[in-house]
């Protein structure tokens, strides 16, 4: 059948198919190969190979959490300079002004001659998690974190300044923002050439 | 003996079988579910209890506590009923079935076989398919097309697999030249395992102990991909959960067979062969879990082309070979 060896360095594996039976005879080896020979045996030893090597890819979840790559967007946050400690974001509005699903609202003021923000909401209502706010951002203020696990009473939790803003105690945890396009760390591993036979 | 005593020493193994099969069977799930889980790199139940262990008890509390459903259009008495039969005929059965062998205290023997019957093996063969009423009436009363068609695969699996369970029994019964159970046992203890004599008998029981017992690779009746549930579609609470104490006492009943008639059973009855007796039945179960996670389920068509083409022919085959070889 087809066997075509398919080129590039990637590890694909051509299925081999073996021919219909059409008369009686083969039909009849067919079975005999299938009951007695290699497929129903091959099966249960599979399974039990499988059972002894105790080799498990389950991931409790609540207790075990998978990493994620960095260009994961789920709920927003705002970050701190390091340095200072003080809100990185400048109220420049550029998010309010991209953001596509119109959910982004900001009240800012002046205080001792500098621009403060004194009010920022996220509507996770609206929220596409499109990721163009984190993109626009000139100061890498507002980014998208990695909490995903966002069940909660009310749908105004997770999204108010509080809520986003890194806490000024966790300031040494905060992590840097990879950056809107970032690629996860092992991603030359996963890539493979596209199987073309040129 | 004293009839009283008689009387009360049965009440007691009654209860004994009764309470001890129905929780094992409720153990059983739990082994399933870890053993199928494994072969498949999974964990299964883990967060009932250490391993999960206390989920055999929450979900009994489930099957308690849960709504007992019976459909407007089912015919009631029929669907009420249907769902006893399985586990009685299957406990009922077990009391032909010598679960340990007897055990000597002091000068009285403790006998463990409640009916000591001289068609032993005929009393539990017989029992045990008269469970297969279950899903039939179950998949008829229910008015559910799924039901119906797990009833219609019932009929048909009767059909087909009690002429293999009983043909592929003659064999080796031929040479025992008893039904009685304990005679079968007694006389692998002078002549050797019956299954290097009977191979093919052994194999072809089997096969319809699996298919007795709606066990993969043989479980049309529920088969979840074409079927949804088969008969038990519309039940659900402890009504559901009798089929399950049924089918799993019944597979219970098939190793303990499969083990008295073919490997040996208890042999002479020491400790250690009781011991390995109930290990031998043991790895009978564990088979029922490892071609569940390794083997397919057959089409209806398959399993009928299956016994009556090619088990049927064989079974006869091996009588025929085995009485000329007896006389």
């Amino acid at each position: 059948m087809n066997k075509e060896v398919i080129k590039g360095s990637q590890n694909y594996i051509p299925v081999e198919i073996e021919d219909y039976p059409t008369t009686g005879w083969q039909k009849f080896k067919q079975v005999v190969r299938r009951s007695l020979g290699k497929e129903l045996f091959v099966g249960l030893w599979v399974v039990l190979r499988e059972m002894l090597k105790f080799n498990i890819h389950t991931v409790q979840y609540p207790e075990e959490v998978l990493p994620l790559p960095s260009r994961y967007r789920a709920v927003h946050k705002l970050l701190r300079l390091l340095e200072s400690g003080n809100e990185r974001c400048i109220g420049c509005g550029l998010c309010e002004k991209i953001c596509i699903a119109d959910c982004i609202r900001m009240e800012t003021k002046e205080e001792n001659g500098r621009k403060v923000v004194s009010e920022y909401s996220i509507n996770l209502g609206r929220c596409i998690f499109c990721g163009y706010c984190a993109e626009v951002c000139p100061e890498l203020a507002i980014v998208h974190g990695s909490r995903y696990e966002n069940a909660s009473e009310q749908r105004a939790h997770f999204v108010l300044k509080d809520d986003m803003l890194t806490p000024i105690d966790f300031l040494k945890e905060q992590k840097e923002f990879d950056g809107f396009g970032a690629v996860s760390p092992n991603a030359d591993k996963l890539i493979k050439k596209t199987p073309l036979a040129y | 003996m004293d009839l009283g005593i008689f009387i009360f020493q049965t009440l007691i193994k009654i209860l004994l079988v009764l309470l001890i099969f129905s929780a094992l069977a409720g153990f059983t799930t739990y082994i399933e579910r870890k053993v199928l889980a494994f072969m498949q790199r999974r964990l299964g139940p883990m967060y009932v209890g250490p391993f999960g262990l206390l989920q055999i008890l929450a979900d009994g509390i489930k099957l308690f506590t849960k709504e007992d459903i019976i459909p407007t259009n089912a015919i009631k008495p029929i669907f009420k009923v249907a769902p006893v039969i399985l586990p009685v005929s299957a406990f009922v059965a077990f009391t032909g079935v010598p679960i340990l062998p007897d055990i000597q205290i002091g000068d009285t023997t403790f006998q463990f076989l409640i009916v000591d019957s001289d068609v032993g093996v005929l009393f539990v063969l017989g029992v045990m398919a008269v469970g297969m009423f279950s899903p039939l009436l179950a998949g008829i009363a229910s008015s559910n097309k799924w039901s119906l068609l797990g009833g219609a695969r019932t009929a048909i699996q009767l059909l087909s697999f009690e002429v293999v369970t009983g043909l592929s029994i003659l064999a080796p019964l031929m040479l025992v030249g008893s039904l009685n159970l304990i005679d079968i046992n007694n006389y692998q203890i002078e002549h050797g395992w019956l299954i290097w004599q009977q191979p093919i008998a052994f194999v072809l029981f089997l096969i319809a102990g699996y298919a007795e017992t709606n066990r993969t690779p043989f479980d049309l009746l529920e088969h979840e991909a074409e079927v949804v549930s088969g008969y038990a579609t519309e039940y659900s609470g402890m009504r559901w959960g009798l089929f399950f104490i049924g089918e799993y006492v019944n597979m219970y009943i098939v190793s303990f067979l499969v083990v008295l008639i073919f490997l040996g059973g208890f042999g002479e009855g020491t400790l250690l062969d009781g011991l390995c007796y109930l290990a031998k039945v043991l790895f009978f179960i564990f088979l029922f879990l490892w071609t569940r996670a390794a083997w397919p389920h057959v089409r209806p068509d398959q399993l009928m082309w299956l016994t009556w083409k090619v088990l049927m022919p064989l079974a006869v085959i091996n009588i025929v070979v085995t009485g000329l070889l007896v006389i």
